[in-house]
């Protein structure tokens, strides 16, 4: 049952990480490892940032 | 310990003989069809054996992969773009990235010579070319903190080398973005329903974008799930559009129309913001192409569809009525994508680098994802190849080369021994739910054709027309995805250079900069687009070698950087790995573009075409619609010819320049200063 579960929630976490969905979290946990007290972006604004980063060179092929 | 060491040796023993075993099968039969399992079964121990030995030996011996070295998503890791993350995930997003419509469209095209041509190439070239490039560039630009092919070409060739290499990915840009417009713009004509479909993912991707950075910031997830439902139905409705009285009016377009509103949509989608409809778009198209690559290799496996298509054709001779040209070179420009793609050196020195947590990934990253997309070449392969030989050509050849009512054209391809009748179209066509499916150029129709063959069968057939649909709307969903993102680096490209010109046209967040450089863009691929549209042999034949070459002499670029690196580098007696798929590559781009100038055949030769046409012209033979695009055409051909002659040129002065680098350090006349980064050790667990 156990290995089921965590099998399950392994592909759950492949799949978030896939999407970007942890995104965030990952630069949140980042940020507080790093640079502990400092300024962290918040959700909206950490996801345009990114956005305008990743789209500003190629990441899609033919 | 001798046990388990008997035991591998047995298990890679057996998967060769399995693989030779499918070879043989493949490339012997001559029965009436060969089941498409063996060409799973050839592929995948190809793919095994290639990865664990010649990947393994690269990664030791060649590049000396070093776990204990300390990757620069280690030592520059913010958080965002710089962060080591686990292999698989990296596999995920590299394999998402390279993955696109070449693999899809290439195998089919390339089908006209039957299965066995294409088959061989996209395993033997992604084996020992793709792979390689692939692997050998992600491990350059992994040791050298993740910069790109034009700076790691600006390092090793000079600031000519840099430039060239700019040059060519603007060039091939601009070309790609204009064949796969013409591919979705074939698929849509005159088809409510592919039309009404495609115009929906408009709507949803602004929909999911505006849910994104409004609703709930971030959420990628949730919000795909939402876009992904509504695509499927969107699918669905398209059918209903199709049978309204009124709304299939609206969206019963001709090519034109299409081209131009393909045209204002990749302008428009550019110069938005990303958030509301390029990111959201891509969301959605990843995940659309993962499930299909997904669902269709189970497909096959599941159901194992007959190939009818013969192992050769009889167009190796050049006769070919999708593309011209004999085998060699053109085979080889047709895929291009499957086999190796020279696109994928600029992802393999983009994002991916920057995410590698160990040297080690590399070998899955690199090569892995190069297997697996030449694995999606093959499923594409196998999905043209399982029609029947009649209607694939029906379906695929232009209405200029066989002619445009139902009985002449069924008549023409039926005499070269591919028999097909208008009612056997017709049924087809009824059963997709379309009107018409001849001369639906650009392989994206027959594909889904396929594909709806293939699913319809193995997930319960009656639904073909839903199945051949959302294979459109897959295609289509990651075509646009294409458009809006290519324009928006091309945009970017065109800046850098024409900065450099005047400096405040650099500046990226410069409103009219950015306007005049998108304009610039869109007006690049919008001109081959309407041309394809006005040509009346399909456009693909002209275009799809263009861009073939334009991908593999970007790939010889690429291999040119990774090889004056070996040899600066002490690899020397290993340059022969990225050489030889080098001197391949230019033996094959250059054999190609010499045809496309110096050919007599109109049908190869560009020059040779516009001479022909503007011959026909002056005699008065053409009949007035034709005579009427022919002006416009006899340019374009010459147009085409002159920037093969270009490529070729860049491609040469490139190769002949690394020689010479290399020469001079090899004699000892240069002294080359090493350009990776120190080494630093890990601290990862």
């Amino acid at each position: 049952m156990n290995g089921a579960t965590g099998m399950a929630r392994t592909a759950w976490d492949c799949l978030r990480a896939l999407l970007g969905d942890d995104a965030y979290d990952r630069y949140v946990a980042h940020r507080h490892e790093r640079h502990p007290g400092e300024a962290v972006l918040d959700r909206r604004e950490f996801y345009l940032a990114e956005l305008d980063r990743r789209w500003a060179r190629i990441n899609r092929c033919c | 310990m001798t046990t388990s060491r008997l035991a591998r040796g047995a298990l890679w023993a057996g998967i060769a003989i399995a693989g030779a075993a499918a070879f043989g099968g493949i490339a012997l039969n001559r029965g009436e069809s060969i089941n498409a399992l063996w060409f799973v079964v050839a592929a995948v121990s190809t793919y095994l054996i290639g990865y664990r030995f010649y990947s393994g030996w690269i990664a030791t011996r060649v590049c000396g992969l070093d776990a204990t070295r300390a990757t620069p998503a280690e030592r520059l890791d913010n958080g965002r773009d710089f962060m080591p993350t686990h292999r698989s995930i990296v596999f995920g997003h590299h394999f998402a990235a390279i993955a696109g419509a070449g693999p899809l469209i290439g195998p089919t095209l390339a089908a006209q010579f039957g299965y066995l041509p294409g088959t061989l190439w996209l395993l033997v070239g992604a084996v020992l070319a793709g792979c390689v490039q692939d692997m050998l560039v992600l491990f350059c630009s992994t040791r050298r903190d993740g910069k790109s092919l034009a700076h790691l070409a600006r390092d090793e060739l000079g600031r000519f080398g840099a430039a060239a290499a700019m040059l060519g990915t603007l060039f091939i840009m601009i070309i790609l973005m204009a064949v796969l417009a013409l591919v979705v713009v074939k698929a849509m004509a005159h088809s409510p329903w592919s039309t009404a479909t495609v115009f929906a993912t408009i709507p949803i991707a602004i929909l999911v974008g505006i849910y994104l950075r409004f609703l709930r910031p971030g959420r990628v997830m949730e919000a795909t799930v939402i876009g992904v439902s509504l695509l499927l139905l969107a699918v669905a409705a398209g059918g209903w559009v199709d049978h309204h009285p009124v709304l299939h009016g609206w969206f019963d377009l001709g090519e034109r129309a299409l081209a131009g509103f393909v045209i204002a949509y990749g302008f428009v989608a550019a110069i938005l913001p990303v958030w509301l409809l390029l990111a959201p778009r891509d969301y959605l198209s990843t995940f659309v192409k993962l499930g299909v690559v997904f669902l269709l290799a189970f497909a096959i496996v599941i159901l194992q569809p007959e190939i009818h298509m013969p192992a050769i054709t009889r167009f190796v001779d050049g006769t070919g009525p999708i593309f011209s040209g004999e085998l060699f070179p053109f085979l080889f420009i047709t895929l291009a994508c499957g086999a190796i793609s020279g696109f994928h050196a600029l992802v393999a020195s983009g994002t991916t680098p920057k995410l590698i947590a160990r040297e080690t990934d590399v070998r899955m990253v690199g090569y892995g994802s190069m297997a697996l997309e030449s694995f999606v070449a093959i499923m594409a392969l196998v999905a043209a190849c399982v029609l029947d030989p009649g209607v694939f050509f029906a379906i695929n050849t232009a209405a200029g080369v066989v002619g445009a009512d139902p009985a002449t054209a069924t008549a023409t391809i039926s005499s070269w021994g591919f028999p097909v009748s208008p009612g056997q179209m017709q049924e087809l066509a009824a059963s997709m739910g379309e009107q018409s499916l001849y001369g639906r150029t650009g392989g994206a129709p027959s594909l889904a054709v396929g594909m709806a063959h293939i699913f319809g069968s193995a997930f319960g057939d009656g639904l073909f027309a839903v199945w051949y649909h959302f294979a459109i709307m897959f295609e289509a969903v990651f075509i646009l995805t294409v458009l809006d993102a290519g324009t928006r680096v091309g945009r970017f490209i065109m800046q850098d250079a024409l900065g450099a010109i005047w400096e405040p046209l650099g500046r990226t967040s410069w409103g009219p900069s950015a306007w005049a450089a998108s304009i610039l863009v869109c007006a690049g691929w919008g001109y081959f687009l309407y041309i394809g549209v006005l040509d009346p042999n399909g456009g693909i034949n002209i275009l799809w070698p263009l861009f073939g070459m334009a991908n593999q002499m970007l790939a010889a670029i690429a291999l040119a950087v990774v090889t004056a690196i070996f040899v600066k580098s002490g690899r020397l007696r290993y340059a022969w790995v990225p050489g030889l798929p080098l001197a391949w590559l230019v033996t094959v781009t250059t054999t190609a573009a010499i045809q496309k100038i110096t050919s007599d055949d109109p049908r190869i030769g560009f020059f040779a075409a516009a001479q022909d046409l503007a011959t026909r012209l002056a005699s008065g033979i053409l009949p007035p619609e034709r005579a009427a695009v022919a002006p416009k055409l006899i340019f374009n051909l010459q147009l085409d010819g002159w920037l093969t002659a270009a490529l070729l040129a860049i491609v040469w002065i490139i190769v002949l320049d690394m020689a010479r680098g290399c020469w001079l350090h090899l004699t000892g006349r240069r002294v080359a200063t090493s350009t990776e980064s120190p080494f630093v050790a890990t601290r990862l667990a």
